[in-house]
């Protein structure tokens, strides 16, 4: 009984990483969306020991995540589809506004600020990871103690 | 996915898009080569060449469902930039950044007119652009209207924005437009212009200060 409730528990805390320690995951987070009807957008920070690639993402709140980079040059912003995402060895790799995302589409609710919601990450070598991500503001830039 | 009627519908826009490249492409070159030349410059003061010929002139419907021209805000600066609310990442950035301006101005904010102008008029209705802009900034004013009178008013302000297939898209389209700011003076000429990023809410606001400030001097 004992153990299961450590396993419930730790499956329980947001922001970590289960399955496996092949790849660390952190700073998860999404901003808020206004309309229910428009895509969201989620942020993570990414690091492999050995390298790895991310292959899928998937939510049970979404029909489909896209990694998106944003291209701006001369004030002209363009979102690029990436199929995969590249993992170098030991170099963390973190999604942020203006930079990489993770575009949430077909959305089953809104994302309302303050709460939570599964990302399944389907990696080359470590595999299948889940992460809770927390819903932050609007126009948010990152959890605070990566911001500062 | 049918992108055939979509791709027919697009053509005109298609049109206009490129020639608004042309002058953009020609804009960038200028912007650069001023870049290269004085490096250390005041960054408000950059601005792309051909900025005689951005003025603003459209008309449009704002959020609370008014036909509206740039002659309705003649009593104030305006402040223009354009958008569309199926953009997640840099859209909500760019909003909260003129929020933040319009907060730093305070009592001035009545002096100015934000804009935000849709690029997408097709998703963006009346009715969104009511909610989107609310949750912003309260002195916001959205505008939308048909995708001729959205082209035609990105093609006064030399804007470049586009819309390209992608069958992996919500409705298979995905957007790019450009994130300048424009400052237009309240007879609606080119007066400056701002980037997210490069300038600082704060020197924004200040750049806007200083221009009410001697006008209401002189
Ligand atoms: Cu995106």
């Amino acid at each position: 009984m004992k153990p299961f409730l450590v396993v419930l528990a730790l499956a329980l805390l947001p922001g970590i990483a289960l399955a496996n320690d092949a790849i660390q995951i952190s700073a998860a987070w999404a901003r808020a969306s206004i309309l229910p009807s428009r895509p969201g957008a989620a942020y993570l920070t990414l690091q492999s020991d050995q390298g790895d690639r991310l292959l899928d993402v998937t939510s049970p709140i979404a029909k489909t995540i896209m990694i998106h980079q944003v291209l701006q040059s001369d004030g002209v912003s363009r979102m690029l589809h990436l199929p995969t995402l590249d993992l170098q060895p030991g170099q963390a790799l973190a999604m942020a506004p203006g930079h990489l995302h993770l575009m949430m589409l077909g959305l089953t609710e809104k994302l309302v600020e303050g709460t939570e919601f599964p990302l399944v990450l389907q990696f080359e070598n470590a595999g299948e990871v889940s992460v809770n991500v927390s819903v932050l503001g609007i126009a948010a830039l990152g959890p605070a103690e990566v911001d500062q | 996915m049918n992108n055939i009627p979509k791709i027919n519908r697009l053509k005109p826009l298609r049109h206009l898009a490129w020639g608004a490249l042309a002058i953009v492409v020609a804009a960038s070159a200028g912007h650069l080569a001023w870049r290269t030349l004085y490096p250390s410059t005041e960054p408000a003061r950059v601005v792309v060449t051909g900025e005689a010929l951005i003025k603003s002139q459209f008309s449009l419907i704002d959020h609370t469902g008014q036909r509206v021209s740039e002659l309705d805000y003649r009593d104030r600066w305006q402040l223009v930039f354009f958008g569309f609310t199926y953009c997640p990442d840099i859209c909500p950035t760019t909003l909260s950044y003129v929020a933040n301006i319009l907060d730093l101005l305070g009592g001035d904010a009545d002096h100015v007119a934000p804009l935000f102008i849709t690029v997408d008029p097709a998703r963006d209705t009346q009715e969104v652009m009511a909610e989107y802009v609310s949750v912003f900034h309260p002195q916001l004013i959205g505008l939308t209207g048909t995708e001729a009178e959205v082209a035609s008013a990105a093609q006064s302000f030399r804007v470049f924005f586009e819309k390209r297939t992608d069958e992996t898209a919500p409705d298979g389209y995905l957007m790019a437009h450009s994130g300048y700011i424009y400052l237009m003076t309240p007879d609606g000429k080119y007066e400056a212009i701002f980037l997210e990023g490069r300038e600082t809410p704060e020197t924004v606001a200040e750049q806007i200060q200083l221009r009410i400030e001697k006008e209401n001097r002189s």
